[in-house]
């Protein structure tokens, strides 16, 4: 297919990493927000346009430097790519707004700056990883974000975030040199890194053993970063101590991105061979994501640290997003990118939420939480949607990928996979409903009885995703129909 | 039309939306001007009834009007359409909604209860979820409006706050989320996958796609899923809720949701599975059996019981299994009973709790064992109690009779002796966890607590607030009154199996 060069597949990556050194000459706490700002709104524009774009054309592709690929690097958005940067540009923009206030109180003001600029790299980094075509400069783009996320991270209050950042740094430096090792190999064997090249050679090379090789560096590494279970120990530590906007931010984008190299993986550079014949890695991709969904679920239960409660609970639905996907049907897979787009809103409303309190009280821990649905009626009502959310009550987004994931494994006549899927979102219910009893059911402490104020530039984004979540809780058809079209692309039927 | 400036499809919509609209106004209008948020809520009450009623001439006319709310799902819309039976439960939930608001203020304020306003929103979210269940077109709507009906009472179960209401709000939820995400879920999963409709349809839309043991395995799926209706063992939430102040143990789990419950299961039986697929197959046999067992198990538990609201909790279980055996008769007549029982019950059961909750305001007692001489005291409430009674045991004049009476006329047309037993054995044992209660109330001498007992001062009380009597008594005569005029509840319950 011949398309047109569409410049704004560059825009959308330059903008944010030309706007990050502005930042730094600056220097104002209030200019490096209001930069930050202006370019996520309008990151978040371009990416508006550019699915209206794709799901016109079916893609848009930008050859850099005007050198056709496989020789240059080019930029290609696909339907599933379109829609991960949506889901990244989306939150961007919700969460430069709420960070000014939150920021200001939780990091030290000759800081603030360099906290822009790390998010709009990381934001950049984010961007660039899901439009580039070509597995070293998605590398590149990897190492951007994962480099601004351990900054953003050590900027937490607590000293401890200077720990969970260095934890993070190390599994996050193995996950990546895991992803390039894996890239040198194909490499090796076929001489390219463009993805649509590497397809079309692959099936020619898979019976190699370098392939193989460089199949299980890349699946173990990516899955490092995605925090799959058991390799997602940096994860509830990294949440926990960092800012609160760092953690909503995260928790929104950046496993979900990660979930869509694997995907990029599996589904474009080895779409052309039987990868789950040669490799056995559909059972071990559905047992790690059951495991995370039961393991994680059970520890959230034990937390009493929200933050750390919400991570595990994070864990757990990146699970549910692996077994759509390792499902390798259509039905699957669209239940697993659906769960992504409506897992970002969840966490995304409820880290908010949370953040919101830590704003107003500084409580975190569940015992400081005691009768906080009184104090913070508002912040702690988009805390329930979400909640709700995370266990799939019917008119939250968690309801829509709970039937798709269902309904795919009933389609393969799965049924003990349908009870499973089912069986863990009771275990979200015993962990969400410990938050609500201690928010609603207990009187707040006496000494706690001051006005618990959130200034309006943090309600408003919290309930702009709550009410996203609602209206896409609601009105699943549209989200569903993008994920349809995504993992038909991805599929390879058109 | 009994109103003409609204078309059918905006009265439906109506009825849903009214209830949370009010709810907003009671929210807007909050703890300070207490009086208006109660005409509010008592205004809400009455004209929902109105908008429910203004559908029965319709519906009574062989129309079934609908309307499509937003799609969900791709092919799957959240859909309304009025029906025979919903339009029953519709009735009997909107209409005791009014008797029960005049009941809540007098019982709320003078037991000075705390949170009000979050108690009188809740209920209306509540309301609005249960005519929501009622009209609900097709099973992802009836799935969507039951989660909320589950969600809207559990902060009325725990209202109190205190350590048992918290604690009972946890059987309660868990058991009732637990079935329903993980039974009825599921079974509305495979049966959209094996159809692909998940539409209500006359004679139901099985038939031809599953059969055998699966049969079998999707009706338990349902059966248990549908954890409202009680069937046992997951009957165990509704002793629970009795934590709840008895406004809300009255209407809701007297009335909307138990009734909710079991009005998913006959909807279910009667127009998902069908009642010709169920006679050919046998795959209800099993519910009979469960039901029967249910309705005997709980009596004899409810015998048992000396706190009077978990006595007429497990009264409320037996009776459900009432409803749940008729419609596994199979037999249209029973089913109609069926129909019928439930607005039976339902008049008979609030005004039993409302009596409950009257003895409790003015005499502070909550133990079948301190009644003795309660009705020389508090003569209205006890007489009501009397009718309620009756009606539970099914003698004339009373509702219950009359649906006891369809309900065996079916059982003896298809020659169930199981079904006949039951409903036999568990007369006499209505009788006897009924009975002796009216007998010491009124043929006792009270026994005044001691003088160190912090209740002691109520020992002289007389009758309740004068709302509540009037609830109760209203209710009472209700319960008469269907007695002499069953038309509309059985012209519905007819309909809904086309006789």
């Amino acid at each position: 297919m011949i398309t047109a060069s569409d410049p704004w597949l560059l825009l959308l990556v330059v903008v944010p990493l030309l706007a990050a050194p502005v930042c730094v000459l600056l220097r104002s706490p209030s200019g490096a927000w209001s930069v930050a700002t202006a370019v996520s709104w309008a990151v978040f524009g371009i990416s508006i346009k550019l699915l209206l774009t794709v799901l016109e054309h079916g893609q848009a592709v930008y050859r850099i430097g005007g050198w056709d690929a496989p020789w240059g690097i080019e930029y290609v958005l696909d339907p599933l790519g379109a829609f991960v940067v949506l889901i990244v540009a989306g939150i961007g923009a919700v969460t430069m707004p709420y960070a000014k206030r939150s920021v200001e109180k939780e990091i030290r003001k000759d800081r603030i700056y360099l906290f822009y600029t790390m998010l709009l790299l990381c934001l950049s980094g984010l961007l660039g990883i899901t439009v580039t075509g070509d597995a070293f400069n998605l590398f590149v783009f990897l190492e951007i974000s994962s480099l601004s996320t351990y900054v953003l991270i050590s900027m937490g209050q607590d000293r401890r975030a200077l720990t969970a950042a260095f934890r993070y740094l190390i599994m996050g430096t193995i996950g990546a040199t895991f992803y390039i090792i894996g890239v040198g190999l194909m490499y090796q064997v076929t001489g390219t890194l463009n993805f649509a090249d590497l397809k079309t050679i692959m099936p020619a090379v898979i019976e190699t053993r370098t392939i193989l090789a460089a199949l299980a560096f890349l699946t173990v590494g990516i899955s490092l970063k995605l925090a799959l279970f058991p390799l997602h120990m940096w994860l509830p530590n990294a949440y926990t101590f960092a800012p609160s906007v760092v953690t909503a931010f995260l928790a929104a984008t950046a496993t979900k991105v990660s979930v869509y190299v694997l995907l990029r993986i599996i589904f474009t550079v080895f779409g052309d061979v039987d990868i789950f014949a040669s490799f056995p890695l559909q059972p071990v991709l559905i047992a790690m994501a059951l495991a995370a969904m039961f393991l994680a679920s059970l520890s959230a239960i034990w937390q009493e640290n929200v933050k750390r409660m919400l991570a595990y609970s994070s864990i757990a639905q990146i699970g549910y997003i692996v077994l759509g996907i390792a499902l390798a049907t259509e039905a699957g897979l669209s239940g697993g990118i659906v769960h992504m787009f409506n897992h970002a809103l969840m966490k995304g409303t409820a880290f908010f939420a949370i953040g919101a309190v830590i704003y107003a009280t500084g409580a975190v821990t569940l015992k400081d939480l005691e009768g906080i649905g009184k104090r913070m009626p508002v912040t702690m009502a988009a805390f329930v949607i979400a909640g709700l959310g995370l266990i799939g009550v019917p008119l939250t987004p968690g309801f829509i990928s709970k039937w798709q994931l269902v309904t795919a494994a009933l389609e393969l006549d799965m049924w003990p996979l349908a009870a499973l899927i089912l069986l863990s979102s009771l275990l979200a219910v015993i962990y969400v409903w410990r938050v609500f009893e201690v928010a609603y059911l207990r009187e707040p402490a006496i000494t706690a009885d001051k006005p618990a104020d959130v200034p309006l530039s943090m309600l408003v984004p919290i309930w702009t995703l709550a009410g996203a979540a609602i209206y896409f809780g609601a009105n699943g058809t549209f989200t569903l129909d993008l994920a349809d079209t995504a993992a038909r692309h991805l599929m390879g039927g058109f | 039309m009994l109103f003409s400036f609204i078309s059918e499809a905006q009265a439906i919509q109506l009825a849903v939306v009214l209830p949370l609209f009010g709810g907003l106004v009671v929210w807007w209008l909050g703890e300070r001007n207490r009086n208006l948020r109660e005409a509010a809520s008592l205004i809400t009450a009455m004209a929902e009834f109105l908008v429910v009623a203004s559908l029965t001439p319709e519906v009574l006319d062989g129309a079934r009007p609908s309307v499509d709310l937003f799609e969900m799902l791709p092919g799957l819309t959240i859909t309304l359409t009025v029906e025979p039976l919903g339009q029953l439960f519709a009735l009997i939930a909107s209409g005791l909604w009014v008797v029960n608001t005049v009941y809540s203020i007098g019982y709320m304020r003078k037991n000075n209860e705390g949170n009000q306003t979050r108690f009188y929103i809740c209920f209306t979210i509540a309301i609005s979820a249960a005519v929501g269940i009622a009209y609900a077109g097709n099973v992802l709507t009836l799935f969507l409006f039951y989660e909320v009906l589950t969600i809207s009472t559990y902060p009325l179960v725990t209202h109190s706050g205190k350590a048992d209401a918290v604690r009972g709000g946890r059987v309660y939820l868990g058991i009732l989320m637990a079935t329903s995400i993980g039974f009825l879920f599921l079974a509305m999963l495979w049966t959209y996958n094996l159809t692909g409709t998940l539409d209500f349809v006359e004679g139901g839309i099985l038939a031809g796609q599953v059969q055998g043991p699966e049969l079998a395995v999707l009706m338990l799926l349902y059966m248990y899923g549908i954890g409202k209706a009680a069937l046992m063992p997951v009957h165990r939430w509704l002793p629970a809720a009795m934590v709840a102040p008895t406004p809300v143990s009255a209407l809701l789990h007297a009335v909307a949701v138990v009734k909710a419950g079991v009005f998913s299961v006959v909807k279910v039986v009667v127009y998902i599975f069908g009642l010709d697929l169920l006679t050919d197959t046998q795959g209800a046999d099993w519910l009979l059996f469960i039901a029967g067992f249910t309705i005997i198990a709980a009596s004899i538990i409810a015998l048992r019981q000396d706190n009077l609201k978990r006595r007429l909790a497990y009264s409320t279980i037996s009776q459900l299994s009432y409803v749940i055996l008729a419609t596994a008769i199979l037999a249209p007549i029973s089913v109609a009973g069926a129909a019928l029982h439930m607005a039976a019950h339902a008049l008979g059961k609030i005004t039993l709790f409302f009596a409950a909750g009257s003895i409790y305001t003015a005499a502070h007692k909550t133990k079948v064992s301190q009644l003795d001489g309660i009705g020389k005291r508090m003569p209205f409430t006890m007489i009501a109690f009397g009718i309620g009674a009756l009606s539970m045991i099914g003698l004339p004049p009373t509702a219950g009779f009359i649906s006891k009476w369809y309900i065996l006329s079916g059982a003896l047309e298809t020659g169930e002796a199981f079904a006949i037993l039951v409903i036999i054995a568990s007369t006499l044992l209505n009788a006897g966890y009924f009975l002796p209660i009216l007998y010491v109330a009124f043929f006792k001498d009270q026994k005044m607590r001691p003088p160190d007992d912090p209740y002691s001062k109520y020992d002289h009380h007389g009758e309740a607030p004068v709302a509540m009597v009037m609830a109760l008594s209203f209710t009472a005569l209700g319960t008469i009154a269907l007695f002499f005029f069953p038309e509309v509840p059985l012209a519905l319950g007819r309909a809904l199996v086309g006789g």
